[in-house]
């Protein structure tokens, strides 16, 4: 991959893998529009790049769930860094599986957040670099899209979604010169799982960012982080659904 | 919970909807059981919570104490029936003037974010310890010094303003001229006044990131301070190494070292970029030694060692790692110590007494064989204006000691000395002094708790520390 220094676009910059990927990006030299609806915390995040990095960094508020607005937020980032190289997609709502399952509000609100909301997104973006012929999408789904699990199939089903939808535009964009890559982090260490009993692997949201910003100069398709949970999610696919349906997982 | 099982990096603030469910919900707090500081000793169960945005950080219902990195090494940031306020997470970089050097950052953020970003654009923190892991509002709780405190003071002197949260949870500037009292307090506090949410810090300019460094070998204790308090040998970083097991004619026999930050013109052409010398990995400690592993003879073997590599060097250019952060180059080294680990020991004696007083701990340490690996004597200047601020002028001693059962009599028996000599032992590494020494070596302890007592007056913030040495009874 040739090193551009084009601006990236981080839509949902305000988590801890997000800024590591911002950080990532920047310490490279690309430009950055960090994208999100909390703008005071954009703000900061913004003083603390441009200072840590020295890049060009912006700020551009961002409703994930007003699809509407999702092509005001290209020609904002574009009009503010200039043509995007690339895209972040690090928004998301994990929401409550236990609540989803009695109230369809919250159980559409995660439908509609992980998979409406992010493809809506894509489509204006990869139209825009269809177009150019050029630039590259970073996505991060879930581990949890890989199978569906009695604990958390809601937010799974989007996520898996997600990752169906990723691979058909890969193709799709492939075809112009425009990469896309789906991301599939398990459990990360950050103010959700913070306090919760033991989880395997907890992952330090630093190198989560870290491991994506390299997978994507590898020009990856899928990439599982950390790396382990590719062979976990390997082996949790091929137990056929008569024994799965039976577990607690 | 179950939906909780499979959580992953979503972040729920960047999403659309109003999230009902995180209006209601409480920060999750986490046990931390087993909770130390560096020296491993000693321990406490309790409970944290960790905000991940700076406007999260606040008091909680019933005590709380702020945590940065846990550098610390006894109970300092300990509080067992409370909670920890894990800052952690918040080390955003907020503003930087380039004309002044002053940056803005939240209270998390570490010395080594620091000169991680700012080295490379010819910026230096002006004051460090022995770690580069250790947040700005730690270094102002502990009102930290490093090996130029004789030239540049402690950290405090650096620190233009800051913020704090108070007990009543209102957010107040403080500064040498904005709420002065609550900022020397807060200088060396202890984390006992409230929590530091943003501060300032001046930064200072340099050309390169290397140091230039001399040693000298000195054969006794007169040499050692002899070459610490001569205006000849003088640099603007300056300590001494000592070989705590000579006795004799030998005692205090140690290596002096100077250091300065290395011009452009002072380094060899090889080094093409002066501002950012090649990353090198750190080592973990890979697993707890057993108890016996240091002892005086293993430790008399290394100080052999280490006199005959560091001795023999005389001057040298080296990366600022290397110059400041020994240490740091291995993980967890505390390790080393073994479970039980290990407790550290630093006091400082003023002047007129320092020489006579440090000799006779000398003395002590050797005949009990009490061997340690770091011996560290430096000579510090004029006394700041933190209320419970460490520094005064003087010689200061640290040790470190592998913890044994008879180790913490002695330690009272050096105490003793120190009192005699009018000095004091440093809060921030003591796991085990007694309220009379404590009371001995900080006479301004009563303005202190005055102070402590307008600003939070039900002692919402309090540590395993305070309670201890019976700080504001």
């Amino acid at each position: 991959m040739q090193v551009s220094k084009g601006p990236v676009l981080i839509a949902g910059a305000t988590s801890g893998i997000a800024r590591a990927i911002s950080n990532e990006l920047a310490k490279e030299g690309h430009p950055i529009v960090l994208a999100g609806r909390d703008e005071s915390e954009l703000q900061r995040l913004a003083s603390d790049l441009s200072i840590r990095t020295g890049t060009e960094v912006h700020t551009a508020l961002f409703d994930a769930s007003d699809p509407a607005t999702h092509p005001l937020l290209l020609m904002e980032a574009s009009a503010k860094a200039g043509k995007l190289e690339g895209a972040v997609l690090a928004f998301g709502y994990l929401g409550d599986q236990q609540l989803a399952q009695t109230d369809w509000q919250e159980a559409r609100k995660i439908l509609e957040l992980n998979f409406v909301s992010a493809a809506s997104l894509l489509h204006v973006l990869a139209s825009d670099m269809e177009t150019r012929q050029t630039g590259w999408i970073t996505v991060l789904s879930s581990v949890a899209g890989d199978r569906g699990r009695m604990s958390n199939y809601v937010y799974g089903s989007a996520k898996g979604g997600l990752t169906v939808f990723l691979q058909g535009l890969r193709a799709r964009l492939q075809k112009s010169g425009v990469h896309v890559m789906t991301v599939k982090p398990g459990p990360v260490d950050t103010a959700m799982t913070f306090g919760s009993d033991k989880l395997p692997l907890l992952a330090d949201p630093g190198d989560v960012g870290a491991a994506i910003v390299k997978a994507l100069k590898r020009r990856k398709d899928v990439v599982y982080v950390p790396s382990p949970w590719r062979l976990i999610m390997f082996v949790l696919r091929t137990v056929p659904e008569k024994v799965f349906k039976k577990t607690s997982l | 919970m179950q939906a909780q099982r499979f959580q992953d990096s979503d972040d729920v603030s960047a999403s659309g909807y109003t999230p009902t469910r995180m209006q209601e919900a409480r920060p999750s707090v986490k046990k931390l059981e087993g909770l130390s500081g560096w020296g491993r000793y000693p321990t406490a169960d309790t409970a944290g919570i960790r905000p991940e945005k700076a406007r999260d950080l606040a008091p909680v219902e019933g005590r709380c104490l702020a945590r940065g990195l846990g550098r610390a090494y006894g109970d300092a940031a300990l509080l067992s029936m409370g909670t920890m306020l894990l800052t952690e997470r918040l080390n955003r970089f907020l503003d930087f003037d380039d004309q002044t050097g002053v940056l803005r950052a939240e209270a998390g953020t570490s010395l080594k974010d620091i000169l991680d970003a700012m080295v490379p654009q010819g910026w230096f923190v002006p004051v460090t310890p022995g770690t580069k892991h250790c947040t700005l509002g730690g270094c102002i709780a502990s009102d930290v010094h490093g090996k130029n405190h004789h030239r540049d003071g402690t950290f405090s002197a650096h620190v233009p303003r800051f913020s704090m949260v108070l007990a009543d949870g209102t957010i107040v500037q403080a500064s040498p001229i904005e709420n002065p009292e609550l900022f020397w307090a807060t200088c060396g506090g202890m984390g006992l006044t409230g929590v530091v949410t943003e501060a300032e810090l001046k930064l200072v300019p340099v050309e390169t990131a290397y140091m230039k460094v001399w040693h000298v070998r000195s054969q006794n204790l007169d040499k050692t301070v002899a070459l610490l308090t001569d205006p000849g040998y003088d640099a603007q970083y300056t300590v001494a190494w000592i070989d705590c097991l000579a006795g004799g004619s030998r005692l205090g026999r140690g290596i002096f070292m100077a250091g300065e930050h290395a011009k452009k013109s002072e380094l060899s052409l090889r080094i093409l970029n002066p501002l950012n010398p090649p990353a090198k990995g750190t080592k973990p400690f890979p697993v707890d030694l057993p108890g016996w592993a240091l002892n005086p003879m293993s430790i008399k073997s290394f100080n052999w060692l280490y006199n005959w590599i560091q001795g023999s060097r005389k001057e040298f250019i080296c990366s600022y790692d290397q110059f400041f952060y020994p240490l740091d180059g291995i993980h967890d080294w505390n390790r080393m110590y073994g479970k039980r680990g290990f407790l550290q020991y630093q006091f400082v004696l003023p002047m007129r007494t320092a020489f006579q007083g440090t000799k006779e701990i000398l003395e002590r340490l050797s005949k009990n064989r009490k061997a340690s690996f770091l011996a560290v004597l430096k000579r510090f200047g004029p006394q700041g204006q933190g209320m419970l601020s460490f520094p005064m002028e003087g010689l200061t001693l640290a040790l470190d000691i592998p913890f044994t059962e008879d180790l913490l009599p002695f330690l009272d028996g050096l105490d003793d000395i120190v009192m005699r000599h009018g000095g004091r032992i440093y809060l921030a590494k003591d796991a085990r002094m007694k309220p009379e020494a404590f009371r001995a070596g900080y006479p301004r302890i009563d303005e202190f708790c005055d102070i402590r007592k307008r600003y939070d007056p039900e002692g919402k913030f309090d540590s395993n520390l305070a309670s201890r040495l019976g700080l504001c009874r």
